[in-house]
């Protein structure tokens, strides 16, 4: 479904991904997993568009999409729910919703009744302005905003970043039934015992580069990432 | 009964100000830019209204439209032309260029129309009502103005808040990565908003020059100024705050003008700029933008 090969980014003269390879497959739950400044986030926004690469290729079901802007792809059934969570803040929930549904003809009811189903919680404040939402709310709603596009891939940037352990247990949960129900997900996370719990296959990125690859059971047991991410 | 004259006076040319600041506030608001050449905006608008008026004797009211498409379309083509090309680069660049621009257009104006001022037809030509035995004057034109500019106030308010290209241009506004994520063009969007912005600059400048009675190459330099002033009094960004912050230029002007020292006006109008902007850096009613991490 998505197929990366020998990606080269850079900021200005900052070499930051360093050819990269990497594929997901329609059904999968794909981790990239890291410290820091690895790299993993520039890999989501030149997949998504925000970013082009230097060299190398990016085909997403069948198309080179390498040099496509951002907000084509997102026709194409590919949503990024990036780093930060970047929801509008200043708008209310419905129209936050709305903003995510932009690419179809209109907001359906089916498509709410959807996302309102997954976070009950969104429902109580539709009318609510964003910026006033809790951590764990925020991640919702921008993980919901996404889905109102119908991804085919989904792309969730850090979405347990800064959020309390019940609240990460039940984002996870719920990436696991949106994969359940069809969406095909790219995960990038800081919390890799998590990521690696509900991934088929990972990728270990260090500096720009992928420096191991191979199931999430295999890298769960893997010296090397025990050591460097799971705390021995 | 004076100062209900002056007062009166003041809405009249602050609804005017007021126009030209929603131009301002929106293209900042949206391409977070100063768009400098935007009092040019005005003074094209109002010689296009001249020439369709002068050459085909049609009244004032139906050059508007006209000046309005000639005017979208010049703002979509300075948008494209001199704009698109710099996004993404320094703040500073855009600034530059857009002062360029605005010399640009005061000097094409003075090829084709010539550097003095010529007569402007009125878009009300109706007596004044005279209230109170005579003492009060109001003119249709200045109820006509007001009117006008609360319409598009409304509409502007409606479309920013109701459709889904006003809350595209919202959401761009506030994020624009966040915003193609969404699968919303940026690039259409800013240019829509500079259609926008460039349609009301025309309806100001013709009533602009029907209120002062002549156009000039450099007619909207002044008023483009004021109303960008307006504009940061009021919040920039905000489309209530641009109306309020014109009327009460408008209206402060007037007042310091008449009741203090028509010397001291705009030195008085800055002095409460500066003073607003030290208790409410964001404006009257802008928002204070805070980073959530």
């Amino acid at each position: 479904m998505l197929k990366v090969e020998d990606m080269h980014v850079f900021y200005g003269a900052i070499h930051a991904i360093k050819g990269v390879s990497f594929h997901v497959d329609e059904g999968e739950i794909v981790a990239l997993i890291g410290a820091n400044g690895a790299g993993k986030s520039t890999i989501l926004k030149t997949v998504s568009g925000l970013m082009h690469p230097r060299s190398g290729s990016i085909s997403f079901m069948g198309q080179s999409i390498a040099h496509t802007d951002a907000y084509k792809l997102v026709r194409h059934g590919l949503a990024h729910v990036p780093e930060g969570r970047r929801i509008f803040l200043q708008m209310t929930v419905q129209d936050n919703l709305a903003m995510g549904a932009f690419t179809q003809k209109t907001v359906s009811k089916a498509d709410l009744d959807m996302v309102f189903d997954l976070f009950p919680r969104l429902k109580e404040r539709r009318t609510q302005i964003a910026g006033t939402l809790s951590g764990g709310e925020q991640q919702m709603l921008a993980m919901s905003r996404a889905l109102m596009s119908h991804p085919k891939l989904m792309m969730l940037d850090e979405p347990s970043m800064g959020l309390a352990p019940i609240l990460v247990d039940q984002i996870f949960s719920i990436i696991k039934d949106l994969h359940k129900a069809g969406t095909t997900i790219l995960l990038v996370e800081q919390n890799a015992s998590k990521a690696l719990q509900v991934a088929d296959r990972a990728y270990v990125l260090e500096t720009g580069k992928i420096t191991l690859e191979g199931t999430g059971d295999e890298l769960a047991h893997s010296d090397a990432v025990r050591k460097a991410y799971l705390g021995g | 009964m004076d100062f209900l004259q002056y007062f009166i006076d003041g809405l009249y040319i602050g609804a005017i100000y007021a126009i030209i600041a929603l131009g301002y506030t929106m293209v900042y608001g949206i391409a977070k830019m100063l768009n400098f050449a935007h009092g040019d905006v005005i003074m094209v608008g109002a010689y296009m209204s001249y020439t369709f008026v002068s050459a085909s004797g049609m009244p004032v009211y139906l050059s508007i439209p006209i000046a309005m498409v000639i005017c979208t379309v010049l703002g979509i083509v300075i948008e494209g032309l001199a704009y698109k090309p710099l996004r993404g680069t320094s703040s500073l660049a855009v600034l530059i260029t857009a002062i360029g621009v605005s010399y640009f257009l005061q000097n094409a104006a003075q090829l084709i129309w010539g550097p003095a001022e010529i007569g402007f037809n009125r878009l009300v030509n109706a007596k004044p009502f005279l209230l109170f035995d005579g003492k009060l004057r109001v003119s249709p034109e200045a109820m006509v103005t007001l009117a006008i500019a609360v319409v598009i106030m409304v509409a502007l308010t409606t479309f920013v808040n109701r459709t889904q290209t006003g809350k595209a241009m919202r959401a761009v506004a506030e994020d624009r990565d966040a915003a193609q994520l969404m699968g919303i063009n940026v690039n259409r969007t800013i240019s829509i908003t500079f259609a926008i912005g460039s349609a009301l600059a025309a309806v100001a400048g013709v009533l602009l020059c029907s209120k002062v009675q002549s156009v000039s190459p450099t007619v909207g330099s002044m008023p483009g100024i004021r109303a960008f002033t307006a504009a940061v009094f009021g919040g920039i960004g905000s489309i209530p705050g641009a109306m309020l912050g014109g009327m009460l230029l408008g209206l402060i002007e007037t007042l310091t003008g008449a009741f203090i020292s028509t010397q001291f006006s705009d030195a008085i109008v800055f002095l409460i700029l500066i003073i607003v902007l030290l208790v409410k850096p964001a404006g009257l009613l802008g928002k204070q933008v805070q980073e959530k991490v």
